[in-house]
């Protein structure tokens, strides 16, 4: 056998890589299976960067779905919610083309919050079974009403509600959530003084 | 005398301070109405403690802080309380929000009240909480709350206070009056805050572009151990940061706080609110403005209650609203436009400015950026002024965060220097808040993740506990049925489908009851209906005979009641009939379960299921479709309906009604039509 192999060494050169690849073949094997990951890591990545409104848009039962759709070779541009701001981040995380909103599945629209015209409502807990997040209150036959600061504004409650007394309203901005703008340029819509460096040059 | 350093980048623009410093401080009196809003300061909005139509006095708490970062509210002069209500405040958005509204009698009648005699013996934490209480926040501009700034912090040991008084924005001249003519009170506010803090250190920092403060400075500190430092005035050396590296040559790191380098810094406006609240017992209801610009005549500083409207400051000096273009709160650099004259002073109003247009001019359109690097060699926070430019024009927030973006101060030195007139500072301003916002919405979605999670959790449980109990009672059906086969004795009995059985049992319990009601048997029942049928014609026929007789117009209802009963009657004789057939030639399925292993529930089941698979697969337009036919289905059948109860002339409300709903379904059939050619023709 030896003299075999030693008489043609390109059977010493097969046997050797044969070797090789059986021994490193095993030693990935074992890691494959010692340290399996739980889960899809990709698919966690996207669903951190969806908005979590579950509003079921995208055609999906909620984002978790999506995101592993996503994951899976879906487009990127089908969550009205997010917007193109989380389009950019997925097209980022994902390093695919940025496409614009697939207007199929709705357009971006100003964040709104569920309101339940209290007096209208009779109690028929549809629109609490409808909610992703669990943000109505109620009972059976008793009024009910939205926690606002757990409402993600999917519209799921709007359609199931027997008497219409659910309305959207857009959120306003408010002291607290006001900002300065980015200024728009070649206009003179800037509101800071600190620019007018010549005329104080020239004072 | 102390090594002064310096701090990278800063401009020189021009002063303008003197217009404003021709005349000692003067008093703005008492407006007719007071507005003070609950937002005054960084932090928590106070809540109010006090109703409309209320009589509060000078100094009396009108609002409570609410929270740690909060302060409390004073009323700054006696009067009543005419409303609690959104009014205009002065912020950049020139949005509205909650003020307390009070109609001064003019009376100016104080809440008794006395400061403590001997501040010395008391502990920092009693003397901060007499700060708090008088709703003391940062009088530079920011407007934190001062006790917080100066509680102390775990793990910082302070060696250093400093009193700022560098006052170095351009035309204000608030602080440095409050030098020239209330320097004693400074350098007392100065001494109880070093009983505070306990620092080893504790500096006055004054530009030299003010001898007069400085000397009346000098002379205050005499004795003290209150060292004032001068230093060359350059803006914008009053920054905190700033100032602290000048006196001690210390940075504050990135993201830190001046504690982390040993300092705590105070405002001079501050010490003096200190100095009133400690040692007189006043809150801080009023302050000192600086009320300056080429449309007021008589430019200067004002001692102002504190929600006096600007509009009444601005009577006081001689406002020319022909030659003002815009009314700007702060300074020319980090100032902001205000929306409204109505808006009233609040604790941060350190200036007011009415500039002429030629003094101020909108600024001109920017230019491209032409990558000169000025910005970088002005910006006192030493970054990259041009690449945050790109970074926040691309929206590349986790760029401008690498390039320490929140470190900006947003001084304007940068915008000042740019030879393109580019906004730089709005961009950052933007940047910031947009970054923010990401943060808010990112905390908001993940505590919805978090919710929807849950909330699939629970569904997967109350499924599974559903579950738990139908297999449960299966089981204990087929124990019963496996039981019940022992007993029958029946050897075939352990393999009863359990479904089997429970027909079985249906159908016993049924036999009993008919046995229980005498025994009645099927044929004799349909003999019954037969019976009690014809019995109905006969007297129908007959009350028809007496409507005929008498002329009566319910004729026709009562033919098509006779006609009726007649259909009903061959029916019954028909079914009495056919049972009668049946009972000579039995059907022979007596054994059903037998030759076929389904009961008939599983195969309706299947049924079902088909059903709803077939559906599932149709497209939304079959779907459509379908629904579609349904409908017609059901408008034919309600037409037919209506038509009948029509010619039988039942009651009007039935026909109504009926009438409506046929209405109803017409409706939804064509906007299902009228929405499937969309699909169909897009």
């Amino acid at each position: 056998m030896f003299e075999l192999i030693a008489q043609y060494p390109l059977l010493a050169a097969l046997f050797a890589l044969v070797g090789l690849g059986l021994v490193f073949g095993a030693v990935l094997g074992f890691a494959a299976v010692r340290f399996k990951t739980e889960g899809d890591p990709i698919a966690d990545q996207i669903n951190a960067i969806l908005p979590q409104t579950q509003c079921g848009q995208c055609g999906h039962p909620g984002c978790r779905p999506y995101a592993e759709a996503i994951a899976e070779g879906e487009a990127i541009n089908k969550c009205p919610p997010g917007g193109e701001a989380t389009i950019q981040a997925l097209a980022d995380l994902l390093d695919v083309e940025a496409l614009p909103l697939d207007e199929e599945h709705g357009e971006e629209k100003v964040k709104s919050v569920a309101f339940i015209r209290e007096d209208e409502c009779i109690g028929c807990t549809k629109c609490i079974q409808a909610c992703p997040v669990d943000a109505i209150l109620g009972a059976a036959k008793q009024m009910h009403t939205v926690i606002a600061s757990e409402c993600t504004g999917c519209d799921l409650c709007v359609e199931p509600c027997p008497v219409d007394c659910i309305d959207m309203i857009p959120q306003e901005e408010s002291l607290q959530t006001w900002h300065w703008k980015l200024p728009e340029l070649g206009r003179a819509n800037v509101d800071i003084i600190a620019s007018d460096a010549q005329t104080d040059r020239a004072a | 005398m102390r090594k002064i350093f310096d701090f990278h980048g800063g401009i020189h623009p021009p002063e303008n301070k003197q217009q404003s410093l021709g005349e000692p401080i003067r008093d703005a009196g008492i407006p007719a109405q007071l507005v003070v809003p609950l937002s005054q300061h960084i932090g928590a909005p106070s809540s109010p403690i006090v109703a409309v139509g209320d009589r509060v006095l000078k100094g009396q708490v009108i609002a409570e802080a609410a929270g740690f970062v909060s302060v409390p509210q004073h009323a700054p002069s006696s009067g009543t309380v005419a409303a609690i209500e959104e009014r205009p405040i002065p912020h950049p958005s020139g949005f509205h929000a909650l003020c307390i509204v009070i109609d001064c009698d003019g009376r100016d009648e104080w809440l008794p009240h006395r400061g403590l005699e001997n501040y010395e013996g008391e502990s920092p934490s009693d003397l901060l909480e007499h700060i708090r209480e008088a709703g003391i926040a940062g009088m530079g501009g920011a407007g934190f709350p001062s006790a917080v700034k100066l509680k102390e912090k775990p793990g910082a040991s302070i060696d250093t206070l400093i009193i700022n008084g560098t006052e170095c924005e351009p035309y204000i001249t608030a602080d440095d009056a409050l030098m020239r003519e209330h320097a004693a009170e400074i350098v007392a506010g100065a001494e109880i805050l070093r009983h505070i803090v306990g620092p080893k250190n504790t500096l006055i920092g004054v530009e030299d572009n003010k001898p007069e403060g400085i000397a009346a400075l000098q002379a205050a500190a005499e004795g003290t151990g209150i060292e004032i430092v001068v230093f060359p005035t350059k803006y914008p050396s009053g920054g905190e940061k700033q100032l602290i590296e000048i006196l001690t040559g210390r940075q504050v790191p990135s993201g830190g706080l001046p504690a982390d380098v040993g300092v705590v810094c105070q405002n001079v406006g501050t010490a003096v609110a200190v100095y009133d609240a400690i040692v007189h017992g006043r809150p801080l209801i009023s302050r000192i403005t600086t009320i300056t610009g080429e449309a007021v005549s008589r430019p200067g500083n004002y001692r102002v209650l504190l929600g006096s409207p600007m509009q009444h400051l601005l009577d006081l000096a001689g406002f020319d609203p022909a030659r003002n273009q815009r009314l700007v709160m702060g300074g020319p650099m980090m100032g902001f436009t205000l929306t409204d004259s109505a808006v009233p002073v609040v604790k941060t109003t350190n200036c007011l400015l009415a500039p002429s247009a030629e003094e101020l001019p909108a600024p001109p359109p920017a230019q491209a950026c032409i990558r000169c690097g000025l910005c970088a060699e002005a910006c006192p926070a030493s970054l990259l002024p041009q690449q945050l430019f790109w970074f926040a024009r691309g929206k590349e927030y986790d760029k401008l965060e690498e390039h320490n973006l929140f470190d900006c101060i947003e001084c304007g030195a940068c915008s000042w220097a740019c030879p393109s007139h580019i906004p730089l500072v709005q961009y950052y301003r933007a940047s910031k808040a947009d970054i923010l916002q990401q943060r808010r919405d990112h905390e908001k979605s993940e505590q919805s993740r978090i919710r929807f999670e849950a909330r699939q959790e629970r569904l997967a449980r109350e499924e599974a506990e559903k579950e738990a109990k139908r297999l449960a009672r299966k089981k204990a059906a087929e124990l019963r049925a496996q039981q019940q086969a022992a007993e029958s004795g029946d050897d075939s009995g352990a393999e009863v489908d359990p479904i089997q059985a429970a027909i079985e049992r249906a159908k016993a319990k049924k036999a009993a009851q008919q046995q229980a009601a005498g025994g009645e048997s099927e044929q004799d029942k349909l003999e019954k209906a037969v019976a009690s049928t014809r019995k109905r014609l006969d007297t129908a026929s007959a009350k028809l005979e007496q409507a005929r007789a008498e002329g009566s117009d319910l004729i026709d209802a009562l033919q098509s009641g006779v006609d009726k009963t007649r259909a009903k009657l061959e029916a019954a004789e028909k079914a009495l009939a056919e049972h009668l057939a049946s009972q000579d030639n039995p059907p022979p399925a007596s054994e059903p379960a037998v030759a076929k292993p389904r009961s008939a529930a599983e195969i309706a089941i299947a049924k079902a299921k088909a059903a709803r698979a077939a559906e599932a697969d149709l497209s939304p337009q079959e779907k459509a479709r379908k629904q579609l036919d349904s409908l017609r289905q059901r408008l034919d059948k309600s037409e037919q309906r209506l038509a009948q109860s029509r010619e039988a002339g039942e009651d009007e409300k039935i026909v109504e009604a009926l009438a409506a709903t046929v209405q109803r379904l017409k409706e939804k059939i064509s906007a299902l039509e009228s929405e499937a050619e969309k699909v169909e023709s897009p």
